[in-house]
């Protein structure tokens, strides 16, 4: 069910992306849908590994535009359920080509204030770089990082922290 | 602050005695020194005149108190009850009757006298060494009567050094950050007080977040990091005047802002398109310089107290860890080689030793090392707890712990602590509120 809705909303940004692009794209969402058949197994609960992957917290940009991504512990790098979110964000973008937005980086309360400021911007710009990679332009994205000042789980366990290690995408218009 | 100062200090008798007690700070004190602090004695008239203009009793008694909280809490000393005295104040600073002293197992004596002259407060103070039956200290202080309870930290100081061999730490002041609401709307605002928990001001309305203040040299001026408009960049706050201005105004977030010893730079980092570099900026020409030029996180700077070393925190080995470099950027070194994760380096003020935060299987501990980070020595293990900043004689951390919440995300808190380098000496920080980030600064009357 959850795949169908992908494909759908990835076909439709496909047709105005050159040849290129598009050959690109079906391969990445190749790997997309196999690491996702790959790895599906592992996950436990909310989360796999240490990434979140529920929904809980998760708003909506628009229909089907989920506002958020996740990371592991210390990491910026990008999990495949982010780049897919990413995808419908840049996709959502680009039909709402007036839509500035703002990436807000996160971290969990398990590091230091100041290496979490720097932390939760090199997130923000993990998202940002990807957007950009789907041509959504650097003068419509902002960053800013919290750190681990608004998380938004206020537990001190291991769902919570990785609710909490997130970048969200605002509208800032 | 302290232009409004008026302090005279006046020796009345030089101080010849040659002390017999001696205080060992080097190591955790099992057995505090008992010391005496007679309630400082004070004639009808100053005393009448006091209660009218500080709403204190007796304020001789009162700078008593203030002498005694200190000294407790230094954990040197153990003061004496004071039900046990036999000597009256009065006659006691004159000429104390050292048997008595002997008695109760005082081994130290304050005794002293308060006086209004012309409106002001003038106090006199001797420490005497009971078991040689001599004087070992004798000083007199002219301010104003608001100062009282300064004269109370500064006597203090005095005491601390003659029996210690060190400066005090005791006429200081901590600001930090002062923390309402729940976890996730927290509200912060800057406070100050004095080292002791008292005089607290807020110096910030709670409008925006505000992060990590620190002192200047003279503690005169703050630097801090603040979200106004949402713009998280570094600040300049002057206390006495309340005027604030954005030093870092970067094309991006400038944060981790600390003074150089001399006070005339300000290091930070900066981030940009997800790299945290370390800048300085001269405060009266502005010129910025990049100091670390790395594709990592580098953050938390701290000069060594002669300018010449900086040590920070970097992920470029994969994991934060504490480097060590020159003041311009060359010759880095990584120093942390334990395992765990460490950040948050502070250079002593004796030049001698790096205070750190590590982690370490889920647990966070405050430490020192050596600054070639030999020596490693973790003084205090807890759920959370980072951030520590020296006293200004370096035997002292004040840091900041939280607390773990339950299943319902419930029961946060934050709140400062201080510990003793030996590792002993554990103490909860009173603050009005919840608290974190504190800096202590240096002696404020030296």
């Amino acid at each position: 069910m959850k795949k169908l809705v992908i494909r759908n909303i990835d076909q439709g940004a496909l047709m105005k992306l050159n040849k290129i692009l598009k050959n690109t794209f079906l391969v990445l969402f190749a790997c997309l849908v196999l690491s996702a058949c790959a790895t599906s197994k592992k996950s436990t609960g909310q989360m796999q590994g240490d990434v979140y992957t529920g929904t809980d917290t998760v708003e909506y940009l628009a229909s089907g535009v989920p506002d958020r991504v996740f990371f592991a512990t210390n990491e910026s790098v990008l999990t495949t359920a982010s780049r897919e979110t990413l995808r419908k964000q840049a996709a959502w973008l680009r039909k709402n080509s007036d839509i500035t937005i703002v990436l807000e980086g996160h971290a969990d309360e398990r590091g230091t204030r100041e290496y979490n400021l720097a932390l939760g911007e090199r997130r923000a710009n993990a998202a940002k770089d990807y957007l950009m990679t789907y041509g959504i332009s650097s003068n419509r994205i902002s960053v800013l990082s919290y750190g681990k000042e608004r998380p938004v789980d206020s537990g001190s366990n291991p769902l919570a922290w990785s609710k909490n290690r997130r970048s969200v995408t605002v509208k800032a218009n | 602050m302290r232009n409004l100062i008026i302090l005279f200090l006046i020796f009345i008798l030089p101080t010849n005695a040659l002390g017999l007690i001696e205080v060992d700070i080097t190591r955790g004190n099992l057995n505090p020194l008992p010391i005496a602090v007679s309630p400082l004695s004070i004639d009808d008239e100053s005393k009448k005149n006091f209660e009218k203009t500080l709403k204190k009793k007796d304020i001789g008694s009162e700078i008593s108190k203030v002498i005694e909280k200190n000294l407790k809490t230094s954990g040197l000393f153990n003061p004496l009850d004071k039900n046990a005295f036999l000597q009256a104040p009065d006659i006691a600073h004159l000429k104390p009757r050292f048997e008595d002293w002997n008695l109760i197992k005082a081994q130290a004596l304050i005794t002293g006298k308060v006086k209004n002259v012309d409106d002001k407060l003038r106090v006199e103070f001797r420490l005497w060494d009971v078991l040689a039956g001599k004087e070992m200290m004798a000083l007199a202080f002219t301010t104003v009567p608001n100062n009282w309870r300064r004269v109370g930290h500064i006597i203090t100081d005095k005491v601390y050094e003659r029996l210690t061999g060190e400066k005090g730490y005791f006429d200081t002041r901590i600001i930090y950050v002062a923390e309402e609401g729940p976890k996730t709307k927290r509200i912060k605002k800057l406070a100050i007080m004095d080292q002791d928990g008292a005089n607290n001001k807020f110096l910030t309305l709670g409008n925006e977040l505000v992060l990590t203040p620190r002192f200047n040299p003279t503690s005169q001026m703050v630097t801090y990091l603040s979200y106004f408009r949402n713009l998280p960049r570094v600040y300049l706050l002057d206390i006495e005047t309340g005027i604030q201005e954005v030093v870092g105004d970067f094309p991006g977030m400038t944060f981790a802002p600390r003074f150089s010893p001399d006070g005339k730079k300000i290091i930070m980092s900066f981030a940009k398109d997800g790299n945290s570099d370390i800048y300085t900026m001269d405060l009266e020409n502005r010129i910025v310089e990049k100091i670390t030029n790395h594709p990592s996180i580098d953050t938390s700077p701290s000069y060594s107290p002669d300018g010449k070393f900086i040590c920070f925190n970097s992920d470029r080995s994969g994991y934060q860890q504490i480097y060590v470099m020159k003041s311009d950027g060359s010759n880095v070194k990584r120093i942390s080689f334990g395992n765990g994760l460490y950040g948050t380096p502070v250079w002593s003020p004796r030049g001698d030793l790096i205070a750190f935060t590590k982690l370490h299987k889920g647990k966070f501990y405050i430490g020192v090392m050596r600054t070639d980070g030999s020596g490693e020595r973790l003084l205090t293990e807890n759920f959370y707890q980072e951030a520590p900043s020296w006293s200004p004689n370096g035997r002292v951390l004040i840091f900041y712990r939280e607390t773990k919440t339950d299943d319902k995300g419930e029961g946060f808190s934050a709140k400062l602590w201080s510990i003793d380098l030996t590792g002993y000496n554990e103490r909860l920080v009173d603050t009005p509120t919840d608290a974190s980030d504190p800096s202590w600064s240096s002696l404020l009357s030296n």
